[in-house]
């Protein structure tokens, strides 16, 4: 490759051939079409031989609508109407955040102490309502689709949507953050200040858990505190580390076998996120595979520029009644073309400050997505021979 | 104030007496830029007005092109007359303000901070955060100075559509936690203001399924909740550019092919030296009656889902799809759109 110009191509066959790849991530902002973009790399790898899982999170269950099925449960069930020729294989699944979370604690607890735990109404509102719950209940679950994969051996490939945060990192740092908080210093304060070590830190650990307690229960009110150090004390020897837990996942996200892609619009702040997380992977050495870059417009004319179009458009609307509709297509070209060039300079940009990151196009479809044969048109598409668009270079 | 001759053809604003506007709707949708069209629109007839964002992004900041907002009310734009300030809301400073405010802790406040229990409080204490964030709305749409009001209206950048009940209902998030107590006390400040109607939650939608599906579920966990629900705005609004019969006949693939050759010669497009000579007229004529027919489904599509919206039998303001993006003059433009439709 010599010119900057000459962006990598990439086309999803490439992963899914490599039977090395065993975890595909679609990272993004929210509102670029994280979901379909999940379900049609399954559904393409399913047809093309791999046995495949995917994994979504949102609560909308636009997966649920774009599979054709009414509801998903918190295991992966097989999708029906898969094309099996090739000896693959699609099962999909939501991710249910509560229930992830209770059977957690179920698993790893007696079942009084489970009880327990189950009606904190800390507990509750931690694993309904916290920010970071629901990536760190994702990355559980993907912790847990690998190992009964490795065990069982029927899955071979795990798709991963992410939630839908406003940013990408999110995912990445959510768990880490959840799993600093409960396994961190503060909560190691509240459920046993005595048990740490030295005796000067106690001192101080002492004088900061009393401010601490004092203000907190101004705050809160002395129940709340009194809830939450019952709850800190009961997990406690439960989970053994939260963090040790995330950072597992962490790790396993950085091995070869994962591979990121990163899901924008070519719109302003989707491919500024878009922007930030590609550089976070390189920071983390994580693998970033590439950037799909969905609903790109098209147009098979690209001859005739929005300005021309206009302008014939304007000269037909003044030769009368007859070039009306010759107008009419002729806008509707001019627009179309206007957003080429706008999405195509968005693009541009990108690609100058990430030159080393391929870009795959998914054209603009004029309905929705919303069943098996427009998913294999997305993974048609994401293949990097898309039908009807111009090529890429 | 006098009225301009284009005051006195505007409708009456449809939000008369409510003073804190809450702005949510799917990612994507855009609703940051509704809510800066929207304190715009409310700040052209003289009036003051906040713009608040509680998701830490400085997506205002974007917006009104200036330097990152700091936690601090600092002034954007002018309108009309009117003032738009703006403030990024963060919780771990609202906490402080709140310990200063209530119980005079800074200091001890800033020690705990150091330890980390503040970022704990604000972030693990379940439903803390929201009471914190919705609370300083709340203190703004209150606040006096010299008895009067300091804020004619406070318009909130919210949560998304799918986090938007549980993010104001902040009685019933920490109901299961504090029966009483400061917080408790704080939630039922918090909820007099949102659930009064003094409040409009409004909602940002495309003419898509998916974001039309998140308002119509949007509004149904709000009215379950009792908040008040405001008005439907449907962003990036195109007008169709073929007319009717046109639509109907390019949505079949039966538009008048001979007509259109006809219409690109004459306009002087396929003759030597247009822009189409190059091409047979054939193919151009191909490519013209496919985009077309994108064009018309698109069309047809978005004309169910505004039938969908207005099932809903709320207030529905369009804005514009503007080709070139949202920079500030276009939230001017857009502010217009919002008054001439009555939202403000």
């Amino acid at each position: 490759m010599t010119a900057s110009v000459d962006q990598p191509r990439f086309g999803i066959d490439a992963l899914l051939g490599d039977p090395g790849v065993r975890t595909i991530v679609c990272c993004g902002s929210g509102g670029v079409g994280k979901t379909t973009t999940a379900a049609a790399i399954a559904l393409r790898g399913a047809e093309r031989g791999r046995r495949v899982v995917v994994l979504t999170i949102d609560p909308a269950r636009r997966l649920a609508q774009a599979m054709g099925l009414s509801e998903l449960e918190n295991e992966p069930r097989p999708v029906v109407d898969v094309d099996a020729r090739a000896g693959g294989s699609l099962e999909a699944m939501m991710l249910d955040m509560k229930r992830t979370f209770d059977d957690l604690v179920i698993a790893s607890a007696d079942p009084e102490r489970a009880a327990s735990i189950l009606a904190n109404p800390f507990y509750k509102a931690l694993s309904t309502s916290f920010s970071g719950t629901q990536e760190y209940m994702a990355m559980e679950k993907l912790g847990q689709l690998r190992a009964a994969a490795e065990a069982a051996g029927h899955l071979d490939l795990i798709v991963v949507d992410t939630p839908p945060s406003r940013s990408a990192l999110d995912f990445l740092d959510a768990p880490r953050r959840l799993g600093s908080f409960l396994d961190g210093r503060l909560i190691r304060i509240l459920a046993a200040p005595a048990r740490l070590g030295g005796r000067a830190y106690l001192r101080f650990v002492q004088a900061g858990f009393g401010v601490f307690t004092n203000v907190l229960s101004k705050i809160l009110g002395a129940q709340v505190l009194n809830e939450i150090q019952a709850f800190v004390a009961s997990i406690d020897t439960l989970f053994g580390g939260f963090r040790e837990r995330a950072e597992r996942t962490y790790r396993m996200l950085q091995q070869p076998d994962t591979a990121f892609l990163v899901v924008a619009a070519p719109e302003r702040d989707a491919l500024r996120e878009a922007s930030y997380f590609a550089e976070r992977l390189r920071a983390e050495r994580m693998p970033l595979a590439g950037l799909v870059l969905n609903r790109v417009q098209t147009s098979a004319l690209p001859a005739l520029s929005s300005a021309d179009a206009e302008a014939a458009a304007d000269q037909l609307q003044r030769l009368g009644a007859a070039y009306r509709t010759t107008a009419g297509v002729l806008r509707v070209h001019a627009e179309r073309v206007t957003t080429v060039e706008r999405q195509r300079q968005l693009a541009a940009r990108f690609t100058s400050a990430h030159p080393d990151v391929p870009v795959v196009r998914v054209p603009a479809l004029p309905g929705d997505v919303h069943d098996l044969p427009a998913l294999r048109r997305v993974g048609t598409a994401l293949s990097g021979c898309a039908t009807g668009a111009a090529p890429e270079r | 104030m006098p009225a301009t001759s284009a005051d006195d053809a505007r409708p009456d604003p449809d939000w008369e007496g409510v003073r804190l506007h809450v702005v949510t709707g799917k990612g994507g949708t855009g609703k940051t830029v509704v809510a800066g069209a929207l304190a715009l629109a409310l700040a052209s007839a003289g009036r003051r007005v906040l713009l608040i964002e509680v998701e830490g992004r400085q997506g205002i900041a974007q917006l009104f092109d200036t330097a990152p907002l700091p936690y601090e009310e600092r002034r954007l734009a002018a309108a009309g007359g009117g003032e738009v300030f703006g403030l990024a809301v963060d919780a771990e400073e609202a906490l402080m303000d709140y310990l200063e405010m209530f119980y005079n802790l800074r200091r001890a406040g800033s020690a705990l901070r150091r330890l980390g229990a503040i970022d704990f409080a604000t972030t693990i204490a379940p439903g803390m955060r929201d009471v914190l964030l919705t609370g300083k709305a709340k203190e703004a749409v209150r606040r006096r100075r010299e008895g009067r009001l300091v804020y004619d209206a406070v318009v909130m950048d919210a949560p998304p559509t799918g986090r938007i009940a549980k993010f104001l209902n902040v009685n019933s998030e920490v109901a299961g936690l504090a029966k009483v107590g400061p917080i408790r006390h704080q939630a039922d400040d918090v909820m007099a203001v949102v659930a009064s109607p003094l409040t409009a939650v409004h909602l940002v939608t495309l003419l898509e399924p998916m974001p039309v599906q998140e308002t119509c579920d949007g509004v149904a966990e709000l009215q379950a909740a009792g908040l008040p629900v405001g008005g439907v705005f449907v962003n990036m609004v195109r007008a169709p550019l073929l007319r009717a019969t046109d639509l109907r006949k390019a949505e079949k693939g039966r538009l008048d092919r001979a007509a259109i050759a006809d219409g690109l010669a004459a306009a002087g497009l396929t003759g030597p030296g247009g822009a189409l000579a190059q091409v047979a007229v054939d193919d151009a004529v191909d490519v013209l009656c496919a985009q077309a027919s994108d064009h018309a489904v698109r069309v047809a599509l978005e004309a169910a889902e505004r039938a969908t919206v207005m099932e809903l039998d709320r207030p529905t303001y369009d804005l514009p799809w503007l080709p070139d993006g949202v920079d500030l003059g276009a939230l001017y433009e857009l502010a217009e759109a919002l008054r001439a439709q009555g939202a403000a």
